[in-house]
């Protein structure tokens, strides 16, 4: 993936820093000949914010606030993740009654975060009217976040040894009522997304990444599930009361019958897994123990207690875009000694190569958004620069993009 | 690559029909093949949830000198999903420790894995592992970057994340003298 000597017959095409497909910053390098591409080259780091160093001066609690900020989009997995390993190290005990309730924000957040992802791909390849409708019923997703903690991005929901906010009895009637509402609309962007002839021929046979790609180059989430790869933390392990739900990890083969591992079948795993998030959290409120919500519930209580373990732990937790994982080592000071994050974007920036070999310029938008890429997840220390070559800007690709989705129409 | 004599289909079939190996199992085929070279081993369970089912995780400290033939014992045994490489600076030495699962893909088998390794300061060197792992590459590319660490035989040497302009020598995540302390008093200079 070193840059080749560009031959006489192919051409670079630099997309970014300013994007191509999503709305963050990554730098694409493509080697073009005609219209297909032949190699391409990915450049990462233009918003590392430094956010494991700036943990160096804080305690553990103002961490999970630090991490809830690294993504927008994913702010209920970063912080869950490092409680994961922050109790993981510190061997704290949940009650049992907020394992539960951190499922239900878990996958309330992969609801929220799938339905905006399906109108980012339906506007890369032109259909707009697809994504006012998909962040119609987002709104309604936030409305339900924002009930039930508070606050409809960052959520603050978290807290090491449990989570802050209870679900009461008085508050189920309303969460049936959004559930129910969600399962029908459900039905319909199933029949857009699996049924129109536009998306199938955008979608289908197109950024096809292979089992045996996804498995060496580590892919996770939904864009390893969508090649056929059962890989699954929620599935494989026992965190959170995932252990007691009834889960199967899910691939494009349970609709379908066989798996290509193309746009399509991306498509088709996420829509999957809005409905199997949406009977995980039926099940959790139907089981949920009663009992206390959090271990320790005196702050100061809490940090006193951590400040005496000396000791390594990792949290691993199935965001919407794959696994998410942190490890933190702490060595009996306020801080700990070393955090470290890896996001799910992560490790999906080198399956893009094989995804995008060999197709058209036109496709990159989508097959791009199609791993769902969360680029601030992915650097986290920043600093803009780079980029003065003859560009395609983000506007000219789109335009491009919308362009062949109304030839083939 | 990994097992180059394999057809993507046989890889494919081989992974998949792995079987499965407890904690125990596992750890004793490392400790057969590599013996001393192989220290620290814990097995840690953890439980969650109503019905207390358990995870399983094995930290073990290989010799730097059987580091590349663990990976390679490893990918044999069962190919590994690799999630991450993190790194510690414990003062004398560098502490790198790769995170890895097994046993994916069967309701709650999965094993974590963390293989650490130490590194001197005065050489601090390791061999790559993406030919084995071609998903170590921006793992192996961080590594670089922000501790110091030279990995021997890396397929793509450049930066991942930081800068270009980024001065030559400093790694931010460094505790010593090579670390970021000089940079962030006089931010101002750093920036032209």
């Amino acid at each position: 993936m070193s840059p080749k000597a560009t031959t006489k017959t192919t051409y670079h095409i630099p997309v970014g820093p300013i994007h191509p497909a999503l709305k963050e910053p990554v730098l694409f390098e493509f080697e073009i000949d005609g219209e297909r591409i032949v190699d391409v080259d990915v450049k990462l780091g233009h918003v590392h914010r430094a956010v494991e160093w700036a943990s160096r001066k804080r305690n553990p609690i103002q961490i999970l606030y630090l991490a809830e900020r690294i993504c927008g989009i994913c702010s209920y997995c970063h912080p869950a993740a490092f409680a994961l390993a922050v109790e993981d190290a510190a061997d704290i005990v949940i009650p049992e009654r907020a394992e539960y309730l951190r499922v239900i924000q878990g996958e309330w957040e992969r609801v929220t975060s799938h339905i905006l992802w399906a109108g980012v791909a339906a506007h890369e390849i032109g259909f707009d009217t697809v994504l006012f409708l998909t962040w119609q019923i987002r709104e309604r997703a936030l409305d339900l976040t924002e009930f039930l903690t508070g606050n409809r991005i960052t959520k603050g929901i978290i807290m090491i040894g449990g989570i802050r906010r209870d679900i009461t009895a008085d508050m189920l009637p309303r969460i049936q009522k959004d559930l129910d509402y969600f399962k029908e609309c459900y039905g319909k962007l199933g029949k857009i997304f699996l049924e129109d002839k536009t998306i199938k021929l955008r979608s289908q046979g197109v950024g096809i990444l292979e089992k045996e790609d996804a498995l060496k180059l580590c892919a996770v989430g939904p864009t390893t599930r969508a090649s056929g790869v059962k890989k699954d933390v929620r599935v494989d392990t026992s965190y959170f009361a995932y252990g007691d739900l009834d889960i199967n990890c899910i691939t494009p083969a349970d609709l379908t019958g066989t798996i290509t591992g193309d746009v399509y079948d991306r498509i088709i795993q996420r829509l999957l897994e809005v409905k199997q998030s949406i009977d995980l959290i039926e099940q959790c409120v139907d089981k949920m123990p009663g009992g206390d919500i959090v271990a320790e519930p005196k702050i100061a209580k809490l940090l006193n207690q951590l400040k005496k373990v000396n000791g390594e732990g990792v949290g691993r937790h199935e965001a919407p875009r794959g696994e998410v994982i942190h490890y933190v080592k702490l060595d009996g000071n306020d801080a700990p000694f070393t955090w470290k994050v890896r996001a799910p974007t992560y490790n999906n920036i080198l399956p893009w190569i094989p995804m995008l070999k060999g197709e058209q310029i036109a496709d990159i938008p989508i097959v791009a958004a199609s791993t769902d890429p969360c680029m601030s997840c992915t650097n986290r220390v920043g600093i803009v620069k780079d980029g003065n070559k003859y560009e395609l800007t983000k506007e000219q690709l789109h335009k491009m993009c919308v362009e062949k989705t109304r030839r083939l129409m | 690559m990994a097992e180059k004599n394999l057809t993507p289909e046989q890889f494919v079939d081989k992974v998949m029909a792995e079987k499965n190996l407890t904690p125990e199992q596992f750890v004793d085929k490392f400790k057969d093949e590599f013996k001393t070279n192989i220290k620290d081993v814990k097995i840690k369970r953890r439980a969650a949830g109503s019905k207390k089912n358990e995870t399983a995780s094995i930290w073990m400290k290989v010799d730097k000198s059987a580091f590349k033939k663990v990976i390679e014992h490893l990918c044999k045994l069962q190919f590994p999903h690799l999630a991450v490489a993190s790194g510690n600076d414990l003062g004398k030495t560098i502490e790198l420790i790769y995170h890895f699962t097994v046993n994916f893909g069967k309701r709650m088998e999965e094993i974590n894995l963390h293989i650490s390794v130490e590194l001197p300061k005065s050489k601090p060197e390791i061999e790559t592992i993406c030919d084995w792992i071609p998903g170590a590459l921006i793992t192996e590319r961080e590594k670089m970057e922000m501790l110091g660490v030279k990995i021997i035989g890396i397929p793509d040497d450049r930066r991942c994340f930081l800068p270009d302009d980024f001065p030559k020598d400093v790694y931010p995540w460094r505790r010593d003298e090579k670390g970021l302390e000089k940079l962030y008093k006089n931010l101002h200079e750093v920036k032209k």
